[in-house]
This record gives C-alpha cells, sequence and structure tokens, in this order.
C-alpha cells in the first residue's frame, strides 16, 4: 500500500458539488483525511532544508557569548581589551550597548540581552565577541575578564519564600515572589461541606527541558537602507520582530525577521533569546553578517522548559465520585527571570475544570524566582503538572470509593458546549470515546487489578487548547492571516507568518488551500515565517496552528474560489453554485465535460477582475471570563485524550518497564492522519521521558569552588532521554468527530497526547505493585522505598510530604454560572488586584523595569 | 596560529581537495569546506547520533572523526543517497510516513539505516531499534522511523506489497466500530 504522494489528488468520483469550504462534509473532502506526503519531506530527507545554522553569507564573521560562572552576583568591571585585541576579532559588546529590557510577556520585561549590572544564574550571557572563525570567537571570548560580586544564591521555591533579600528582580509580587495567584470560583466551603469525603494529596513534577536535536542558531544580516534581517531558529518570529525592534530601537519596519526550519521546538524556540538580539546588534555594529550557534551547553541555559512545580490537591467528592469542590495549590520554581511565566502560573489551575464536571473551584498559586535558568513553556505549558496531579489523584479516589477507575470518569464527564466554574467555555468533547477505546483496546475491563502481582494497567486522561483564546500583546487583531496570489500560469501562492517546527505546519497550510481550490498541494507555492512578506501569525504556540493558520487559510482560498465561479460560471453560462473545484479543473456539476483547467480559470477571472490576490484571517471568539486572570484557559476548542499504560514492575529492585502504551485522540478530523499519529507517538513519547527519567536538576559546587549553583547535567549524555529501546509499543486510536470551529473539523493534535501519560504510569505502577508514587520522574529507588514502607507498614507511598504555608490573601471571587455569576469577580479592590501585575487578558502594561 | 592540513576526500564518490584547520573534525569539514550542510550536529560530543556519516560503509560519529584521519577513505552523506533526482527507498518511507517531522536528526538515522540493510535487507523491528539505539530523535517517538525502515527495505527486496498496515497510516480501528 502506497500512500499518495503530495500532489496526488484523489479522483472526485462523481462527488457531488462542493459545499462552502471548510466543510465538514467527509464526502467531499480529496486531500484532507488523506495520508499525503508532508509537502516540505522531500526537502528534510534529502539535506535540502536549510536551517539557520546551515546558511553563509558573503563576509560573514561569527560569533561567542561569554557566559557568567556565577548564580548570582553583581558585575563590578569587564575588561574586553584583550579580546579586542586578538586574532580575527572584529566586535565586542557588553550590555550598556543594549540597555533596553525586554521580555516575550508585556508584564515580563526583566531581561537584557547581555547583562547589566547583575548577572541571576549559571549561564547568564554577559559579553558577545565576533570573529572571522568560531574558533578565533571561542579564543577571545577566553581572554575576557568579568569581576563578580558574588550574592546569596536562591536555589528553591522554599528558599524564595523564606528570603525576601537579596532581590533576584526588583519587581514581582512580593519580595522573590515573582507572581501570587488566588481566584475562587463559587461557594468551595458549601462544596466542600455537602462532601461524602474529602481526599488531600501533596504531588511533585520535576522540570524537563526541551532538548530539541538543533541547537539554537542565528544570523543576522544587514542591509541597505538602515534595515536588519534575522534568520534565527524560532517558532514565534513575530514576537522575535517586536523584541528586536524595541531593544534594537529601530522602527519595526527596518526589521525583519525570517523563522528558518526548526529542529525541534517543543516549547523551547519560542521565546526570544540573548543570542538572537545580540546577533543584530552586531551586525550593524560590524556591518556584516553575523552567525551565532550555540553548543549543547549553553542549549541547556537557554532552557524555558518545563516548571518544577509542588502541588497540593484538595477534592470533596459524593459516594458516587463526583467532584463537589475542589482546591488546588501550586508553587512553581521559575528561574531567573519571568519568560513566559506569569501564563504558566495561570496554566497550572487553569484547564483542571475542563474534563470532569467541577462546581466549585479555588485556585492559588505562586512563581519563585531562583538563580537557575529560567523556566518557560514545554510541550504542554503548565498544563502538564496539575493534570498529573489531578489523574492520580483520582485514581485514589476510585479506589477509597471502590469504583472503577474509567467509571469514576465517564461519569462525571463535564458535558459539551458547557461554561465551566471558570468561565472556559468548552464545544465538543470527544473523552467520553477516548476513554471507551483505550478500555477496550487494553481488555482494562478483564485485565485490571487482575493481572499477576508486578504487572499492572493504569488509566488517565487530559485536555488541551486548541490555540490560546487571547493573544500576549492584547489587541483586536488578528492572531493569524494567510495572503494568496493566484496567477494566470496557475500557480497558487500562499503567504502566512506560521512557522514550521516539524509539526506539519506548512502542510496543513497547503492542505487547507489545495482542499477549497480542488488543486494538487504541489500546486501551492509557500512562504511562510517572514516578517518582511508575510501577514503575522502568532507563532507556533499554544497549538494554534492548524485551527488559526487553518481557518484564515479557508477564508483566503473560498475568497479566491468564489472569485474564480464567478468568472468561469459566465463563461460557461452555468450558475457559480453548479462548478466543482477538483483534479485542478473547473467544472459543471451536472456535465463535467463542460468545464476548464484551474489554470484557464485563473486566467478568465485575471481578465475579468484584474490581478488576483485574496485573503484571510482569523481571530477566536471572546471568551466568558471577565475577571483579573481569565485571559489565560480560554481556547476556540479543546482537544481531549484517554491513555492506558501497562507496565512490569520488579518490587525487588522498582526497575520497570512500559509494557504498552493504548492512546486515543479527540482530534476532531485529522488534516492527514499520518502526521497526526506522528503527533500523538510523539507526545507519548515525551511524555514518557518525563515520566521515566527526564530530569533538569541542579547542584552547588563545594564552598571552595564557589558554591554556585550549577547545572547538574548540562549534557545530552547525562541528561536521559528515551531511545529507541526505552520507547514501548503504542496502540493510537484517533476519534474523529468534526468541531465546528476546526478547519474541517480539525482540533489540536500536538500537544494534548502527552498530559496522560505520566498519571496512567503512576497509576499502571499501583496496579503492579500496590505503591503510590507521587511525583515524576518515577524512579526505580522510589518504588523500592514505597514497597519497603508498605512492607513495614507504613503507606506505600513515596512523594512531597508538605506544601508550604503559604499566606494567599483574599482569594478573587467569581459567582459561576450556575451561582448566576457573570464573569466578573465580586471583590476586585478587596483581593488587592493591584495594577501593573496583570495577566494577558487585562492589556499591555509594563511593570517596575529593573 | 591554526595548523592546516590538506587531503584529498572521497565523499558521496567524488574526490574532494580540501585545506582544513588541523583539529577540525569530519562534520565540520563536511559543512564548513565541502558545503555538504546536510549533516547535522547535536552536540559535537558524541552524545546524539545526529551527525552520523557512513565511512567505508560503518556508520561513524563525524563529530568524533578528525578530518586529518580521513584520507583514502570513502565517506557517504546524505546529499548521496539520491539515485538522480530518485529518492532512496529509505528517503522515500521516511517522507511518506512523517519518520522525519523535524527532519533534524533525519540525515543521521537515514545513514545508520543505510549501513544497516546493506548488512542485514529484512531486518525484523527489534534489529532495526538496535542499529538506531545510538540516534536519538525527539519529534518522532521512533515507530514512524522503524516502520519507514521497514517499508524500504521491503521496496529494496522488490517487494511488489511492501508497504505499511492500514493502522500506520490512519491509526488502530476503534474498537465497537467495526471498520
Amino acid at each position: 500500500m502506497t500512500p499518495p504522494r503530495s500532489g496526488q489528488v484523489i479522483a472526485p468520483d462523481q462527488a457531488p458539488p462542493a459545499s462552502a469550504p471548510g466543510s465538514t462534509q467527509e464526502d467531499d473532502l480529496r486531500v484532507v483525511g488523506t495520508p499525503f506526503r508532508r509537502v516540505d519531506g522531500w526537502a528534510k530527507v534529502t539535506g535540502q532544508t536549510r536551517f539557520a545554522d546551515d546558511l553563509t553569507f558573503p563576509r560573514m564573521v561569527h560569533m561567542r557569548l561569554v557566559r557568567s560562572t556565577l548564580p548570582h552576583a553583581f558585575i563590578r568591571g569587564i575588561d574586553t581589551s584583550k579580546a579586542e585585541e586578538m586574532p580575527g576579532v572584529v566586535g565586542v559588546l557588553t550590555g550598556k550597548d543594549m540597555p533596553e529590557p525586554f521580555g516575550v510577556l508585556p508584564v515580563s520585561q526583566d531581561e537584557h540581552a547581555l547583562c547589566l549590572e547583575k548577572v541571576r544564574f549559571v549561564g547568564d550571557p554577559v559579553v558577545a565577541v565576533a570573529a572571522l572563525t568560531e574558533d578565533q570567537a571561542a579564543d577571545a571570548c577566553s581572554a575576557v575578564t568579568i569581576e563578580y560580586e558574588p550574592l546569596a544564591t536562591i536555589s528553591s521555591v522554599d528558599e524564595a519564600i523564606e528570603t525576601s533579600e537579596p532581590l533576584i528582580h526588583d519587581y514581582g509580587d512580593e519580595g522573590n515572589l515573582h507572581k501570587k495567584i488566588s481566584l475562587q470560583f463559587g461557594a468551595v466551603d458549601d462544596g466542600f461541606a455537602q462532601a461524602d469525603e474529602i481526599f488531600e494529596d501533596v504531588m511533585f513534577y520535576e522540570g524537563s527541558t526541551h532538548l530539541p536535536m538543533e541547537q539554537h542558531a542565528a544570523v543576522a544580516v544587514p542591509e541597505g537602507g538602515g534595515r536588519i534581517t534575522l534568520y534565527t531558529s524560532t517558532q514565534t518570529p513575530h514576537y522575535v520582530h517586536k523584541v528586536l525592534a524595541t531593544v534594537l530601537g529601530m522602527p519595526a519596519s527596518r526589521v525583519r525577521v525570517i523563522a528558518c526550519s526548526v529542529g525541534g521546538g517543543f516549547g523551547g524556540k519560542s521565546d526570544i533569546f540573548s543570542h538572537e538580539i545580540v546577533a543584530a546588534k552586531m551586525a550593524l555594529v560590524t556591518g556584516r553578517p553575523v552567525k551565532i550557534c550555540l553548543n549543547r551547553e549553553e542549549v541547556f541555559y537557554c532552557h524555558r522548559g518545563r516548571h518544577p512545580v509542588l502541588m497540593h490537591l484538595r477534592t470533596g467528592f459524593t459516594k458516587d465520585g463526583a467532584m463537589v469542590a475542589q482546591h488546588l495549590k501550586t508553587a512553581l520554581d521559575g528561574g531567573a527571570y519571568g519568560s513566559y511565566g506569569v501564563a504558566s502560573t495561570y496554566y497550572t489551575g487553569a484547564l483542571q475544570t475542563v474534563t470532569y464536571g467541577l462546581p466549585r473551584y479555588r485556585f492559588d498559586s505562586i512563581r519563585a524566582f531562583t538563580n537557575k535558568p529560567p523556566c518557560g513553556p514545554k510541550r504542554g505549558h503548565a498544563t502538564v503538572q496539575p493534570r498529573f496531579a489531578l489523574e492520580v489523584h483520582l485514581d485514589k479516589a476510585a479506589q477509597r470509593l471502590g469504583i472503577d477507575p474509567a467509571d469514576l470518569r465517564l461519569n462525571n464527564l463535564l458535558p459539551p458546549d458547557s461554561i465551566t466554574a471558570n468561565y472556559l467555555k468548552v464545544g465538543t468533547i470527544g473523552l467520553g470515546a477516548c476513554i471507551q477505546a483505550v478500555v477496550d483496546g487494553s481488555g482494562w475491563r478483564e485485565r485490571f487489578q487482575s493481572l499477576p502481582h508486578g504487572r499492572g494497567l493504569g488509566l488517565a486522561c487530559g485536555s488541551y487548547l486548541t490555540g490560546a483564546g487571547l493573544p500576549i500583546h492584547w489587541n483586536h487583531l488578528p492572531q493569524s492571516a494567510v495572503q494568496l496570489k493566484l496567477d494566470r500560469m496557475g500557480t497558487v501562492a500562499a503567504y502566512c507568518g506560521e512557522a514550521e517546527i516539524g509539526q506539519g505546519s506548512d502542510s496543513v497550510l497547503a492542505a487547507c488551500v489545495a482542499e477549497v481550490l480542488g488543486i494538487g498541494l504541489d500546486d501551492v507555492l509557500l512562504c511562510v515565517g517572514d516578517t518582511g512578506l508575510t501577514p503575522v501569525d502568532l507563532g507556533s504556540y499554544s497549538s494554534r496552528v492548524t485551527l488559526m493558520v487553518g481557518r484564515a487559510a479557508i477564508q483566503a482560498a473560498e475568497r479566491a474560489r468564489d472569485r474564480l465561479a464567478e468568472a468561469v460560471a459566465e463563461k460557461l453560462d452555468v450558475p457559480a453554485d453548479r462548478l466543482v473545484f477538483a483534479e485542478s479543473r473547473v467544472f459543471d456539476s451536472g456535465n463535467p465535460e463542460n468545464g476548464m483547467p484551474f489554470a484557464e480559470a485563473v486566467q478568465r477571472a485575471e481578465e475579468k477582475f484584474g490581478a488576483l490576490a485574496t485573503t484571510g484571517s482569523y481571530a477566536p471568539p471572546r471568551a466568558p471570563g471577565r475577571y483579573r486572570g481569565s485571559g489565560v484557559g480560554p481556547s476556540p476548542t479543546y482537544s481531549y485524550s484517554a491513555s492506558v499504560i501497562e507496565v512490569e514492575v520488579d518490587p525487588e529492585t522498582g526497575l520497570y518497564r512500559v509494557e504498552h502504551v493504548w492512546i486515543a485522540h479527540d482530534i476532531g478530523r485529522a488534516i492527514n492522519p499520518v502526521l497526526t499519529i506522528g503527533q500523538v507517538e510523539g507526545s507519548v513519547y515525551m511524555g514518557l521521558g518525563e515520566a521515566m527519567m527526564e530530569e533538569q536538576v541542579f547542584r552547588r559546587l563545594p564552598k571552595n569552588r564557589s558554591n554556585a549553583l550549577v547545572h547538574k547535567v548540562p549534557s545530552m549524555l547525562e541528561y536521559k532521554s528515551p531511545t529507541f529501546h526505552e520507547m514501548p509499543p503504542v496502540t493510537t486510536y484517533l476519534i474523529e468527530d468534526p468541531d465546528p470551529e476546526g478547519p474541517f473539523g480539525a482540533k489540536e493534535v500536538g500537544q494534548g497526547p502527552l498530559l496522560p501519560i505520566m498519571p496512567a504510569l503512576a497509576n499502571a505502577i499501583f496496579d503492579a505493585v500496590g505503591v503510590r508514587i507521587d511525583q515524576v520522574p518515577i524512579g526505580p529507588h522510589m518504588i523500592r522505598k514505597a514497597v519497603e514502607d508498605k512492607a513495614a507498614g507504613g503507606d506505600g507511598r513515596y512523594g512531597p510530604k508538605a506544601f508550604p504555608d503559604i499566606d494567599f490573601g483574599v482569594p478573587l471571587m467569581v459567582p459561576t454560572p450556575d451561582e448566576g455569576g457573570d464573569g466578573r469577580a465580586t471583590n476586585s479592590e478587596e483581593a488587592g488586584v493591584r495594577k501593573g501585575s496583570g495577566t494577558m487578558a487585562d492589556g499591555v502594561r509594563k511593570d517596575s523595569k529593573p | 596560529m591554526d595548523h592546516y592540513t590538506t587531503a584529498t576526500l572521497r565523499v558521496n564518490g567524488q574526490d574532494l581537495r580540501v585545506v582544513f584547520p588541523t583539529h577540525h573534525t569530519l562534520l565540520e569539514v563536511l559543512r564548513e569546506e565541502c558545503g555538504l550542510t546536510g549533516t547535522k550536529h547535536g552536540c559535537e560530543l558524541g552524545e546524539c547520533g545526529t551527525c552520523t556519516v557512513l565511512v567505508d560503509g560503518e556508520p561513524v560519529l563525524s563529530c568524533l572523526a578528525l578530518t586529518a584521519e580521513m584520507e583514502g577513505r570513502s565517506i557517504e552523506t546524505v546529499e548521496g543517497l539520491q539515485d538522480g533526482n530518485e529518492l532512496h527507498p529509505l528517503q522515500a518511507a521516511f517522507a511518506d510516513l512523517g519518520a522525519a517531522q523535524c527532519g533534524y536528526c533525519t540525515p543521521g538515522m537515514l545513514m545508520a539505516a543505510k549501513a544497516l540493510l546493506a548488512e542485514n535487507d529484512d531486518p525484523s523491528a527489534a534489529e532495526i531499534r538496535t542499529a538506531l539505539a545510538g540516534n536519538l530523535c525527539r519529534c518522532t517517538g521512533y515507530h514512524k522511523i522503524v516502520e519507514a525502515v521497514e517499508w524500504a527495505a521491503g521496496v529494496a527486496r522488490g517487494e511488489a506489497d511492501a508497504g505499511p498496515a492500514r493502522e500506520v497510516l490512519f491509526g488502530a480501528s476503534v474498537p465497537g466500530e467495526g471498520s
């Protein structure tokens, strides 16, 4: 069996006239739903794809950065004089050359391209050197001397709570706490009072990093006319564009950012990085193209990965397993800078309500600054940690209440078209079908709690956004846009600011255009991720691209099709609504012989209307929440996933092996099923890595060697990730129930399937050997200790003991929809909602600058 | 000052005369002096397998190989896989199954897989996993890569019905839906 090549269109086979583009009528679809070769596939297997480090330009020089060797210190002096005299050196920059602060979120403008007065973690960049060769630049970096005055180091959330001085930053909600949140939806105490049972858990989720195979790289090219172009490995060219213009002090119209093919993102290339800004500045100073490619150690310092999160979860249940109230507390270790952290903090609470009915909910959270590489968004952005806690918590509740964990979930599914207690509007929900598929596929009903000691099954679920409902920079502009150019040769060029990071966004864009216009995938020429030539798309994050780019592409293609149809209808003398666009032809559905090639249709339209170009754009529907913090969590639609994991555990050693993963994902409709499965399998893989072994952890050097807090394992060999051998067989079920918001009904798939994996593994280990591991990654020693504990009469649990005692103040009270709420808080003043420490819902603000 | 070495490298069947800093690795010289940027780097420490090329048919981490020792050896890179404009069966299968997502580990995977198929034209899934276990991929979860190598091996053996199972392309049949 050979999958169709790109460009190969399945015969219409007397298809009825194409109904509205974006139709979810399966019979109409010719490209969408087929496992076509990804449009960038040929280049990727031939070595022709150009990643940022593959680019060279005439007169190009190479840049390296000198990074801090101390975790927290004042910079008392920088001597670059020797470096400037080294062979080949053409430029040296320090922080004072770029003093304007920046940050991806308007509320966290706390970074500098090169550190000004302070360094805040080992790896913070201080000096940049450019030279004719990379070797010369590295040699010159070694000749730079920096004098530091060390400061006390904060290494954990607990230390940040205890230590108000020295401040890592001079902004934030309290001392070294960057962000503090307390939200209450409904009469939570009344809910607990009605509960038959109340269960509590404390859980910990260790930090991990993205570990993309491609090291970050960028090339900045000075152009004539005071322009600069930056080629970079980024998921978010638009945000890089904005920050570059700000820090360089240039009109944004003179700055152009081109997103190269990204060699692995996973959230790790969605921030703006020091090296990108410094390369641009160096190019402007030296007048020459400047390239920088980070080494692997530096990639660990860039980080912006999964926040370590400690969680306390308390839930009231009825006897039959329905949740009546929940109180979640989370504490995030943010690292040294804000990054996306304010959003991350909200995300540790926002999506707890979208899977199962939860009438009343309280959420308290802090994010601490610590002297470590900054955390940020990693696949599933900060919804992963509380999902782990919730799904293990539910497994324990099911056990205590004597209810099958699958039934506990199935009996309490959130109904479709709900508005949750925290005012998220949820549309279609395929979770029930997902649970059913993995329960049936795994033989759950016969095998759960029935396997021999040492073997077990665990079930868990998850949900994720299909695109964040609000943009980072609050405005009423489209969040995605597509322009189409059609010409008399039959070429259709699609321009869009989206960034292909491997997830297949180019293929989605081409498929949506090809589907509507009835042409082949190879007839669509793409120009993407270029802020100079393409209309803005916000970037590849929050699983937004398929839905938002897809919707914009469909609108642009529909408009083009309408123009062509009007001209062709006139020429063929048939009503426009009888025309079919298929097989690169436009013809009368009543008489398929009566038609013309697509290129001729363009010519007829060009004669009638002049040159042809159309646009499409998309902005998500407005969400119902009106309280401070309601900007994080809304989405046009949510995807759902369920997984069953089978594990074999040796109770003697704690060593375990994942034998099989069954996973079902509510995709709405798969634009390309083989690429969709690839996203599911990749999510399962990354989830298993986090569940089993991946951890970004730190240690202190001995006192006589600076006492610095350093990365324990800044190498790929020591940062363990799964190889071919650790990856178990995966059975993937795609649950297709087209969603009215999605292009052709599609939802996201890049992130959601990761969410159930970690808790499903923890739950499977319990079924296998009867012990609870309440943290990830799960090491064999944890299982071994818990087994020993149980044998000695303990509770057979390994995990954190307590959540720190934190005064969250008066929560912001928001009556729920069931209580007659209108989405607004009732006590904003009492709750001390502060000006200038807002959320993405509150518009553009700037905090006090450091 | 750097010391430079001059050598003739046999790359993808053609002799290339190159001058390079003596301490530079095969990875650096392929990418910089030869202009063959298809070979990627992920760590430059021999940890990830991304820079795998074939030297005399054997997979080698080019980031650990000194170019100065490569004179007279036959070096194969991803750029040499195609036959004219025809993709090698491994390339076609990787492209069709999405075994290349971001595509960054792909050149190294392809070369390691080529070495395997040269030794064993009908490898089991377990043999494929073992042969490629030194190559990390963060995107795919590895399954599509194994399935692509199996498919390509079948094509290379000339099997007319070589090809992925339906569930590789469309997912497993949902229980109870009877398809």
